[in-house]
């Protein structure tokens, strides 16, 4: 009897662990106040570099005070698609990138100039929506970062306006500023400073779709609800340099194809939200925890 | 005072109370440490220990806190291991008692000292004990290694049953003999290392720099280190499960060759990747883990034999079903070996599904998955050593009749469920899409919680035991003060 009561519970565990996940499930929607389209000056000269805390310069620069919006990218997307910047190849947007000089180095593969892709349409984790001839944004996302995007696409978006993704060291400084943090607001972390898996924010339900993004700058010391936040901002002003998604960062490296990633996410734990901490995959991939910014020099 | 110091000489002094001890401190360290991480964190119950045990942890220092909780929990694995050689294994009294004295000391002041330095305050003298107490294990290393000389003719076996030499030299103490020389080598691949980074307060995890096509000679080193010593540790098991089960016979004398050669190429192709040798240091460690492996294939395929012979000698024609019925009869004889076969499923055939799907699959996805594929396996491998470990006690405590039955079961049972539920969390990518594995990871995360908890009850219920037992005037602990393994192998 103990047994089949056992054996039960973990039929209903597995069973439990198949049901569907509504990814459109509402979202709370918040305004944070914080402008996604104002630029944080920082200025040339040494920081605290990795987990070892090399000393490292950098010069000048502009960066921007929070990851990309979905609002801003669907914008890009309608203003270069009638550029012809991009293009619709299938389900996908595609843009020209003009490849990497390869080494030939083991597990290294090969980025050869042409179409990459930018963004997946029909996937159903993407905000971005469209309908043959505009983008638009699902209801409820448009202050979210924007995910779902390639390196390609985040680059493309840079470039597009002058600017570029920040190098592993800009972005680096930009989030902790000239002293040793391990974190953007200081030392420590805690559930009101960042979205990160399991933070208990207002957008998550670990029992059925688990984390979701939160709106940028949404962790500036507000109150959402029952919800109160902590000013997270880094010592420049930059918001979510810490969580909500991991940012694309503009550095190719030789014999690697592999592009590097900061920040931690809505996915990773608190240490992966450590500054210093990396992440990589090939630039063809994409993933709701994926986002960027973009820099440009003064 | 009497009553102490006859305490103290069980659980010092004799080879079952040293493995009393040291699984009683891997049991606390596990208890206590494993809630400042994962779901035990999401819970909140992280904050709870730290606030209640004063301990004092900061974010930046988290790399160098999971080397010494590392080291400390595997100097304890290593030292219930030596204690299991010297009991075992025919060596001069002062070799056993010396080796297994200073290992004591060691592993004792790396765990206490070690963990003391890591999680409350930085201490430096406790870092000195704790570097102290790992060069302590070391030298009891040198001194096993010199207690198992298996050309001393008084070790030389003359039974034809056993692998030898013509000579009479024992192959089975020459694997014995070859896996603590290359584990004390192996271990100064991690010291040299461990000297130049920790000096300068660099600290990394290996798992942290996967990718990176350029790595240094001293990365490669603990690279090599770690992965080295856990297969050390596991072939380790291996011999002293073969010899508390007596393997002999054939297929004994074909798998101690096999196991002698696999790990000295292993061990060849591990040190190669510090070399200019690196490019094919990979293939060499395929190789030497072939024989290895084949070996223990070996003892598995010889003891599953035995348990059906004995468990059906009084039937003249078995059916399948007796000789199930037999194999399963003694969970604690059947399940060691079990657990290296389930091993393959674990942690073998991830490895060699990510080797072959490497750049096609697992490099696609990002590192940071990568990482978790990585952990994972080593710590499902790790955790399958100590089942194994907990299956010897358990035989070593003379649980007879429906406690054995029970006692061996959940142990193979619930860790099984949490050891399959962990190689699933590793791979969830290949079956749901990474938007949805929230409820996946959810049943997954129930599964492996409730196995390696329960896991727990069971080693907290058999630690409460033993310690109700030290309080008896005639206690269990009476009768093992003398106890020594050689003389309950297997007939």
């Amino acid at each position: 009897m103990k047994g089949l009561f056992l054996n039960f519970s973990l039929l209903v565990a597995l069973l439990a662990s198949c049901a569907p996940v509504d990814l459109n499930a509402a979202i709370p929607t918040f305004e944070t106040g914080v402008d996604s389209n104002a630029w944080a000056q920082i200025p040339a000269g040494e920081f605290y570099f990795g987990q070892h805390e090399d000393i490292e310069t950098t010069e000048a620069y502009e960066i921007m005070i929070t990851d990309v919006t979905a609002a801003q990218y669907a914008d890009f997307l309608n203003a270069a698609l009638a550029d012809n910047y991009v293009k619709t190849d299938g389900g996908q947007i595609v843009g020209f990138y003009p490849g990497d000089k390869f080494h030939a180095i083991k597990h290294e593969e090969e980025i050869k100039a042409g179409d990459w892709i930018y963004i997946l349409l029909n996937d159903p984790s993407q905000k971005i929506k469209f309908d043959g001839t505009t983008f638009t944004v699902q209801t409820g996302f448009k202050n979210h970062p924007m995910t779902m995007v390639s390196w390609f696409g985040a680059q493309g978006y840079c470039e597009y306006f002058n600017s570029r993704l920040p190098t592993e060291m800009e972005w680096e400084k930009a989030g902790r500023g000239t002293d040793e943090r391990s974190f953007p607001w200081g030392a420590e972390i805690m559930r009101e400073n960042a979205n990160f898996y399991s933070s208990r924010d207002p957008f998550e339900d670990m029992s059925t779709f688990g984390s979701r993004t939160s709106p940028v700058g949404f962790y500036n010391g507000q109150k959402y609800g029952d919800f109160q936040t902590q000013d997270s901002a880094s010592p420049y002003g930059l918001y979510d340099m810490a969580g909500n998604v991991w940012q694309w960062t503009g550095d190719v490296y030789e014999g690697m194809h592999y592009r590097f990633m900061r920040g931690g996410s809505k996915d990773t734990y608190d240490m992966d939200l450590r500054l210093w901490v990396r992440n990589n995959a090939t630039p063809t991939y994409f993933s709701p925890g994926v986002g960027f910014r973009c820099v440009r020099d003064k | 005072m009497q009553l102490i110091k006859d305490r103290f000489n069980y659980l010092f002094g004799s080879t079952k109370g040293l493995i009393l001890v040291a699984i009683a401190m891997i049991g606390i360290v596990t208890a206590v440490w494993g809630m400042l991480s994962g779901p035990m964190a999401e819970m909140g119950v992280r904050e709870v220990v730290i606030k209640l045990l004063g301990m004092k942890i900061v974010q930046a220092e988290r790399e160098g806190r999971i080397v010494i909780l590392y080291h400390s929990i595997a100097m304890a694995i290593i030292a219930i291991e030596t204690y299991m050689i010297t009991s075992l294994l025919k060596m001069k009294p002062f070799f056993k008692i010396a080796i297994n004295a200073i290992i004591t000391v060691g592993y004792i002041l790396t765990m206490i000292f070690g963990m003391g330095f890591a999680y409350f305050g930085h201490n430096w003298a406790f870092h000195g004990i704790y570097i102290f107490g790992l060069s302590l294990i070391f030298f009891a290393g040198v001194l096993l290694i010199i207690a198992l000389w298996p050309w001393n003719p008084e070790y030389y076996v003359t039974d034809k049953e056993y692998a030898h030499t013509k000579k009479g030299v024992d192959l089975e103490r020459v694997a014995f003999f070859a896996t603590a020389v290359t584990t004390v080598i192996s271990a100064l691949f991690g010291a040299v290392p461990g000297s130049y980074f920790g000096n300068g307060f660099e600290t990394f995890l290996a798992e942290n720099i996967i990718r990176l096509p350029e790595k240094t000679t001293m990365e490669y080193s603990i690279i090599g280190h770690l992965h080295i010593m856990l297969a050390l540790i596991c072939i380790m098991i291996t011999l002293i499960i073969g010899r508390w089960l007596n393997f002999k016979g054939i297929l004994h004398k074909v798998a101690m060759p096999l196991m002698i050669l696999g790990t000295i190429v292993l061990n060849l192709g591990v040190w190669g990747v510090v070399t200019p040798l690196e490019p094919v240091a990979h293939m060499v460690i395929y190789v030497g883990a072939t024989p290895s492996m084949v070996a223990a294939l070996l003892l598995l395929i010889w003891s599953w034999g035995k348990l059906i012979r004995e468990g059906t000698a009084h039937i003249q024609k078995p059916s399948f079903g007796q000789k199930i019925g037999a194999l399963l009869r003694d969970p604690l004889k059947f399940g060691p070996t079990w657990q290296m076969l389930f091993m393959n499923f674990t942690t073998s055939g991830i490895g060699i599904f990510m080797a072959i799907k490497l750049d096609e699959v697992f490099r696609v996805w990002p590192a940071r998955e990568e990482r978790i594929e990585l952990t994972g396996h080593w710590h499902v491998l790790s955790a399958i050593v100590a089942t194994i470990i907990l299956l010897y006690f358990g035989d070593m405590n003379g649980f007879r009749g429906k406690l054995r039955q029970w006692y061996g079961w959940s142990i193979i049972i619930l860790s099984d469920i949490a050891f399959g539920a962990v190689t699933v969390f590793e791979m969830k990518r290949l079956f749901v899409p990474e938007a949805e594995q929230q409820p996946l990871v959810n049943g997954l995360m129930y599964a492996i919680d409730f196995g390696l908890g329960m896991l727990m009850v069971i080693l907290a219920a058999l630690l409460v035991y033993r310690l109700i037992d030290l309080f008896k005037n005639k206690g269990r602990w009476i009768e093992e003060l003398d106890h020594e393994l050689a003389r309950e192998v297997d007939k």
